[in-house]
């Protein structure tokens, strides 16, 4: 990578040079000109006033891109299980590294995880890297870090994948920080140039706009990724890599933070915390019409939420009732069975990400707010979907 | 107990929009405001104040106009504001605004405890308070929704994480990134607004700090570039299924698959 230096010159119209720059990014500030972020590097500038600008490569650019190789992903775990955030990054790992011969490491630190060391090996990883010991429990910042430090330090990856959980938007800044390098927040596009960089798309500004982001000059390429941004991978056939155990210092295990007591979460217990909502309307009349929407509901793994009538009817309880006058939901996806879409109701889910609505009526208003739109009879769609989903499992 | 708390002047909405052909990122005229995540750290910080003693201060990073949050925190009756500002330091990205953040605190009194919001509404990262506890060489934890009790050398808290809490002790000083849950926020005083009316904001700039370097701060102490910045995809998706039932439910079963709605 390259950077413009300007080598200031006094007495010069500075007006009319900051004029050359197509992208307005020369600015003058205090007499003297800028160059700001709008710079594109179309180097037009050097071109028409070579005795000001001028490009300073960075020689330190090959030796990295030569150091630093492979991709390496932070293992997550809980109670005995792989996070599925974790699969989906060796995945990614596997296809970005693939043209460019990149090897895939893992890096697992906790305390009698051996065995998912070994199910790591399953999904095509070269090496899992593997701290296990008692005081690693428990994610611990401190020590935590120190080992990626130290993993960093021996495998010199080009990239470091982290989930992007509450673990590891916690725990990506930190180890960034310490080899003093970049890290992106939860991208949802990665590509992988022939040379090794990344391109990483992430959102900001709550989603209204995505920001390309690349990590040119340092090493590794951090980034954080959200679980179900993208496909978990099929197991190999033959597992070819190794499981490499390292024993952490009692150096590293230091620690300024002490764990009294852990809460494991109960599953969550009311709509507005569901990312997935099965919503039934008046078409549904009897207990066993609502066994075939509980039904459906576990299949897809989502929650049951209803309308006023239903609540009125006694089928659902209150606590479960979307609208003004219950609750205000924003799942990331909600399919509405056998409801017409009331103000009231819609009132209280037009915030949903994805809305499905199923209903016999092609003129029923939800249908003006969906993004699909299935007209039909929802005992006939319900029973087959969940026959079609199953059979596929 | 004597607390810092890092606010960030933010747009007054998340309602941006791009000029298609210029790039530009275009704010509509709303005027900035305090990130509002920042403003639980604040009400957390004055309620430790009132039960513990001590004092809480404030410290942005920003433009000039970033002085309206400091006069703001003023109003909720923070008792010092620091505002960090020096072209050297625009186009920062985490890690350069944590570490010119970093080198600021170095050169205030000492706190026992320095608290930042869960994270901001533009940039959106999360990850400004974890980096400036490590390049201050401080523990941290992100996530704080309780804080129990402060003792002479150390803080209780409850850490929110996905699928656990955690009570922990944390050894002073540390940093504490807080949840929403932590209290609900305090309306700016108007009687506080006139007192402290000519109170002044510290400004600190890069003459100020230890290393004052110009190239380990903004755009080239910066490890990430943002290339492009485009706007998402927004194009509604509006689709219906009509047909037998057994067509209908098995476009419905592919969707829910194709979009990891349901694993497989
Ligand atoms: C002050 C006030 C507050 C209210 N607050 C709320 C509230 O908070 N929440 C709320 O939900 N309501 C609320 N209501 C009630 C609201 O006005 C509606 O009456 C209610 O939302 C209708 O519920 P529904 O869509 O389930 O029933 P209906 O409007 O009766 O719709 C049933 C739908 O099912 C379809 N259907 C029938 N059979 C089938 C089938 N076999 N397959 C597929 N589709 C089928 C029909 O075509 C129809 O569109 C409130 C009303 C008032 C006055
Ligand atoms: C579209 C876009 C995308 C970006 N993506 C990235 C990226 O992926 N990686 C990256 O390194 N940079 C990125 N940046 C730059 C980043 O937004 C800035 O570096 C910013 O200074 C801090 O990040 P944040 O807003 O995400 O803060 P967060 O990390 O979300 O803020 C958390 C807390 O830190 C404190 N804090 C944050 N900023 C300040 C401040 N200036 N002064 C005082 N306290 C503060 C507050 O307490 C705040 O609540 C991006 C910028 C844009 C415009």
């Amino acid at each position: 990578m390259a950077i413009i230096e300007i080598h200031q010159q006094q007495g010069k119209d500075l007006e009319e040079i900051a004029e050359v720059c197509p992208f307005d990014a020369i600015t003058i500030i205090e007499d003297s000109l800028v160059i700001t972020e709008a710079c594109k590097m179309c180097k037009v500038c050097i071109k028409q006033y070579p005795e000001i600008f001028s490009l300073e490569e960075e020689t330190s650019r090959s030796v990295l891109t030569d150091r630093y190789k492979g991709i390496a992903v932070i293992a997550e775990h809980h109670e005995g299980d792989l996070h599925p955030v974790t699969l989906e990054l060796i995945g990614k790992a596997r296809e970005l590294g693939a043209p460019l011969g990149y090897r895939i490491s893992v890096l697992i630190i906790g305390y009698e995880v051996g065995t998912l060391a070994e199910e790591l090996l399953e999904y095509g990883v070269d090496t899992v890297v593997l701290y296990d010991h008692k005081a690693l429990k428990d994610m611990l910042i401190e020590p935590y870090t120190n080992i990626i430090e130290e993993f960093i330090e021996e495998y010199r990856p080009s990239t470091v994948l982290v989930g992007g959980t509450s673990i590891g938007r916690s725990l990506a800044p930190r180890a960034a920080a310490r080899v003093h390098t970049g890290l992106t927040a939860d991208c949802t596009v990665l590509t992988m140039q022939p040379n090794g960089d990344l391109d990483q798309i992430r959102p900001a500004f709550g989603g209204n706009i995505m920001a390309h982001i690349r990590t040119p000059n340092h090493r590794p390429q951090f980034a954080t990724v959200r679980c179900k941004i993208f496909d978990s991978p099929k197991k190999v056939e033959v597992k070819t890599g190794q499981i490499i155990t390292k024993r952490p210092t009692v150096q590293q295990l230091k620690s300024r933070i002490e764990i009294s007591s852990i809460h494991i979460k109960k599953k969550i217990t009311s709509i507005e915390d569901a990312e997935i909502l099965v919503a039934a309307g008046r078409a549904i009349r009897t207990p066993a019409d609502m066994a075939l929407i509980e039904k459906f509901a576990e299949a897809i793994g989502g929650m049951v939420a209803g309308t006023r009538p239903l609540i009125e009817s006694g089928l659902i309880d209150p606590r479960r009732q979307i609208g003004l006058s219950g609750r205000t939901v924003k799942p990331k996806v909600i399919i509405t069975c056998g409801i017409s879409g009331s103000v009231q109701f819609v009132a209280g889910m037009k915030g949903s990400e994805l809305i499905y609505a199923i209903n016999t009526d092609p003129e029923a208003s939800i249908f003006g707010l969906a993004h699909y739109r299935l007209v039909g009879d929802l005992y006939e769609i319900i029973p087959q979907c969940i026959s079609q989903l199953q059979r596929g499992l | 107990m004597n607390i810092l708390v890092c606010i960030k002047q933010v747009p007054g909405t998340t309602e941006v929009n791009i000029d298609e052909e210029t790039g530009v990122l275009l704010r509509n005229g709303v005027p900035s405001k305090m990130n509002p995540y920042d403003l639980y750290a604040l009400e957390c910080s004055l309620r430790l104040k009132k039960h513990y003693g001590g004092s809480v201060a404030v410290i942005s990073m920003g433009p000039p106009q970033a002085e309206a949050i400091i006069k703001e925190a003023y109003m909720m009756g923070v008792d010092e504001g620091y505002l960090l500002t020096d072209m050297a330091f625009a186009g920062s990205d985490v890690y350069a605004t944590a570490y010119a953040l970093a080198q600021a605190i170095k050169t205030l009194p000492d706190v026992d405890c320095i608290i930042c919001g869960m994270m901001t509404t533009d940039g959106d990262t999360a990850q400004v308070g974890p980096e400036i506890a490590e390049h201050l060489n401080i523990p941290h934890a992100s996530y704080i929704k309780e804080i129990h009790e402060v003792h002479s050398d150390h803080i209780e808290v409850t850490m929110d994480m996905d699928k656990y809490a955690a009570e922990m002790k944390i050894k002073f000083p540390a940093l504490l990134t807080v949840t929403s849950t932590i209290g609900t926020p305090r309306l700016p005083s108007y009687i506080l607004g006139k007192k402290t009316e000519d109170k002044i904001v510290n400004r600190i700039t890069l003459k100020d700090l230890n290393d004052q370097d110009p190239d380990h701060y903004g755009i080239t102490g910066s490890p990430t570039q943002v290339i492009d910045i485009f706007p998402p995809d927004h194009t509604q998706i509006s689709t219906t299924w009509e047909g037998t039932s057994k067509e209908i439910a098995s476009n419905l079963a592919d969707d829910l698959i194709h979009r990891k709605i349901v694993m497989r």
